[in-house]
Parts: structure tokens; sequence; C-alpha cells
């Protein structure tokens, strides 16, 4: 267990689970590619009192879908907590300061801050990628709002937004030995907490951990571990092959291929990695994505242990 | 170089459909290096305009000539004999020639024979790839002289992003990864710490509208 007290910066629920010292665990709703709040609704009592916050990705895989920003404000109405998730890709760091201005005057805390899927993946391949800043400057864009008062142009905000600033990082990309490195450039720049992206393959996380305890970023950040779901070993299979930046250990395949039911092996399997996690050095929690299976969070929160969730 | 692609002959054809007379304009620059635009590439595209009008049984006249850069008045003007001749000109030049042809020449209708793709090397016989976007600020000194701007497909400035794999692009398996190539060079060069540095935010120079070039020492109206 992390045992780390830290001051509080903003309030968030996510921030107090943390700087408590208490294991964090997070969900994931992607919204849909059309105009409705339903499976918000839907996803949202399912996960409620089973995570401390609930991410909305922003147009993921770059297709369109209702807006992070919206679903955030839907998900503060049913009086959960959103993570506010924002890409590079879609937004310049004007557009990108005025929604965190409104998000957070609508009372959004926790942001998670991405580079994005590149536009060729998505709906529109022959749209124009923005990428005006990379992460690692929207981190900093935000810190700066946050601590020094200031946009990124360097002018005063009467009123600044204090978001409890995520990011992410991938341990399965390359170069390996940088990815450490990246997210110290990520933490050095404001980044409070981080989700991994999923963990289909544990060999290569605990070496990433290693490297990032090494440097110290455990105890700079708040590091949470990608937990996924996968319902089908066909599925498993696509990732490990057909989807860029991920890597899928064979024996994660195999054991989904072999199972009677693989989708109890599923969960099982997500059980084993959170406990495995949370004997891990460094890590402060999991963010569990079960994408296009939200449903299926509770179980997975409750069969790991990690319920009842601080309240406070 | 400036690389550029030709347009087919059919769009081509269709520019020029109302016609009788035209001028097929080469340029000795870039676009020849990249086979594309210089004298014999007008040539073939010259042939190709009368052979297809001839074929329709509704003959067109082309006259052919190359000059040195269309991307500078004091070789268009050599253009000044045939287009006063003619009643459209179609340029094999990049974007640049054949915007500053029209202008010389205007009112003449001035047409597009190539779509113009990037500032690139030439990396083998009949290959080319983007080097450069000529974004204004340089950064190569911090990137072991590979660009991240023109050569990371999102222009990332501080490391590759998660998409990065066995140092291909996510975009496309047989796109390098700039930052992995970055990563690999500062290695090799015993400069790893700069993989560790914070590049700032950028200034893209598009606040001043096109971007201009004036050396006061050079201009000759002082």
């Amino acid at each position: 267990m992390n045992n780390r007290k830290t001051e509080i910066k903003v309030g968030s629920n996510l921030e107090k689970v943390l700087a408590s010292g208490q294991f964090c665990c997070t969900g994931e709703i992607g919204p849909v590619t059309y105009s409705s709040f339903d499976n918000i609704d839907k996803h949202a009592e399912e996960m409620r009192g089973k995570v401390d916050s609930v991410n909305f990705t922003d147009n993921q895989t770059a297709v369109v879908r209702l807006s992070s920003w919206a679903a955030s404000l839907r998900l503060l109405q049913l009086g959960m907590e959103p993570n506010l998730q924002m890409v590079c890709r879609d937004r310049n760091r004007l557009a990108m300061q005025s929604d965190f201005l409104g998000a957070y005057a609508h009372g959004i805390r926790n942001v998670l801050c991405l580079t994005g899927d590149h536009q060729a993946f998505g709906n529109h391949p022959g749209c124009k990628g923005v990428f005006d800043l990379d992460s690692v400057q929207l981190i900093y864009m935000l810190k700066r709002l946050r601590d020094d008062g200031c946009f990124e142009c360097g002018a005063e905000c009467k009123v600044a937004p204090k978001f409890f600033i995520g990011c992410a990082e991938n341990p399965f990309g390359d170069p390996f030995e940088f990815r450490p490195i990246r997210l110290e450039k990520k933490v050095n720049a404001g980044a409070d907490f981080v989700q991994t992206q999923c963990i289909l393959d544990m060999e290569r996380f605990e070496r990433f951990m290693e490297l990032c305890v090494e440097r110290g970023l455990h105890d700079r950040a708040y590091i949470t571990a990608g937990i996924m779901p996968v319902k089908s070993p066909k599925m498993a299979r696509y990732m490990q092959h057909g989807v860029p930046g991920m890597i899928v250990s064979e024996e994660f395949c195999q054991r989904l291929e072999k199972a009677e039911d693989a989708k109890a092996e599923a969960v099982q399997l997500s059980v084993e990695y959170i406990n495995h996690c949370q004997e891990m050095k460094g890590v402060a929690g999991v963010h569990v994505m079960a994408v296009a299976w939200e449903s299926i969070v509770p179980s997975v929160v409750e069969k790991a242990g990690l319920l009842p969730r601080p309240t406070f | 170089m400036i690389v550029v692609e030709n347009k087919s002959a059919e769009d081509i054809l269709k520019m020029v459909a109302p016609y009788k007379k035209i001028l097929v304009a080469g340029c000795y620059g870039c676009v020849t290096v990249c086979l594309a635009g210089g004298e014999k590439e007008v040539g073939l595209l010259a042939s190709q305009i009368r052979m297809a009008r001839e074929k329709e049984g509704n003959p067109i006249e082309v006259l052919e000539q190359t000059v040195e850069r269309q991307c500078d008045k004091e070789y268009l003007v050599n253009f000044q004999d045939k287009a006063r001749d003619v009643e459209a000109i179609v340029s094999l030049a990049c974007g640049i020639g054949i915007q500053y042809l029209a202008q010389v020449y205007e009112p003449i209708p001035v047409f597009p024979g190539v779509n113009t793709q990037f500032l690139g090397a030439n990396l083998d016989v009949g290959v080319w790839e983007e080097y450069c976007m000529a974004c204004g600020e340089c950064v190569l000194d911090k990137t072991g002289g590979i660009c991240p701007i023109a050569r990371c497909s999102k222009s990332l400035l501080n490391g590759p992003c998660g998409g990065s794999q066995e140092g291909k692009c996510e975009v496309d398996k047989s796109v390098d990864c700039a930052w992995h190539l970055i990563y690999d060079r500062l290695k090799a060069l015993g400069q790893l710490d700069k993989m560790a540095e914070y590049i700032p935010a950028k200034n893209w120079h598009r606040n001043e509208g096109p971007r201009k070039l004036v050396k006061e020492d050079l201009t000759l109206e002082q």
C-alpha cells in the first residue's frame, strides 16, 4: 500500500482517495456516436459507488462521439465525479483553454491530458489533425493555469481553473527505455496522476514500474495501472496484432482461448492483475477501462476486493 | 527540394478543353530533378494533349518551353514571346511557380499540371520523402538532425506518442517513427540527455499571414 500523505491541491474525490494513501479505482465510459446520454446514464448507475471517478474518452480512435466535456457534465449532474479526457488532435491551445474554463466553472476537477490517436484511424481520415500542443505541453499549460493563474500566452486568468492533472503513459510503446523518461517529462511539466495504457503483459509492466521507481516518479505522482477486461479471445488476438502501441502476452491470449467461459476468465484475469498491482511498489491504484463492456466493471472491482470505496 | 506529382492527362485535358492554342511551361528547378516538370515532361505532356485532341477531332496547338526557375521573375520573362501568343498556359512548376507565372502573365489563365506534395529528399530512384515543413523555427539541434515536425505524423516535440512500436509509426507500419529515429541518433551521439529536455509550445509562425522574408541588406530600395 501507498502511505503517502500529500497536500491536497484541488480537492477532487480522486485526489482525496490517492492522497489518503488508499488504492484508487477509476472507471471509464466511451461516449456514443449519436446525440444521447443513454449509455452514460446506464453505466453511471452501474459504476456508482464502485469507482472513485469516471473517465470520458475524447473522440477515441478519432471517431466522432458525444463530447467528453458534455459527458463529464452529465455525470456531475448525476452526482458522480468525472475525469475529462482531452486530446491534442482536435483542438488548438485557444479551444483547449476555453473548454477548461467552462469545464471548471461547471465543477469538473479531473483532467487527463493525451496526445490522441492519429486521425487516420477514424471516420474522418482526411481531416486536419491539430496537434498545436503535444501532451507534455498541454500538461504544462494546465499547471501554469492552476498554479500561476496565467494562460499559455502569459496573460492573467482572473479565476483560473484548478484541475487535478492527469496524464497517460504507455509502458508498451517504444523505445521502451525512454518511456519512464517521457513520464518524468510529464511529471516535471505538472502531472499529478498517471493512468497507464492497459496492461496485457504484466512482465513488461513490472519492468516499466521498476524503472519508474528507480527515478522516484512514484513519489512525485500517483501512478495508476490500466486494467482492461477483454471479453473474447478473438479481441485479445486482435489487440495483439492489430492495435499499435499494445503488447498482449501469449499467456493472456491462451488463457482466454482455453477457458470454457471466456468472459468469466476475462474477469478473473483482471482481478489477478489488479491484485498483483496492489502488491507492486509504486502503483497507487487501477484504472479499469472496459471498452464496450462497461457493465462488467462493478463485478471486476468487487471480486478484486476493492469495495467499499472510500468516502470523504 | 520541392517534390511534385503530375496531374493526370485527363484532368489537364479538362482544364484546357476550351482552348485552341496553349503553352506547356516547364521549370529546370526542383520539378526537373523530381522528374515531373522539366523539358522532357513538358514534351511528353504536350504530345499527350495534341494526340488526345487530334483523336477527338478537335486539334490544339501546343507550344513548349522550359525556363531556369518559375519562382523567379528574372526567368519568367523568358516566356513572354510564347505567352503573348496563347490562350492559356499549363505550368509544370511547383505551386509557387504556377502562381508567380499567373501573376506575371495576368490575364492569361494559368493551370496547374502537377500537385505539389512536400519538401523532401530523394531517398532512392523514384522515391522521395518529406523531411521539412518550413516551420520557420528549426529544432534540428535538439533532435539529432531529424525533424519531428515533418517526420512525426503528429509533429510532436517531446518524444514519441504511445503508438510508437518497434520503430514504426502508429499510422502505418511502413512509416518510421521519427522520435524512435531521434532516440537512436541521440543515443549514438551520446546526447540522450536531450530526450529529457522539455521543448516548449511552438510558435507556428502563422500570426503574420503568409510569411515574408525581407533581407534589408539585400534590398535595392533603402
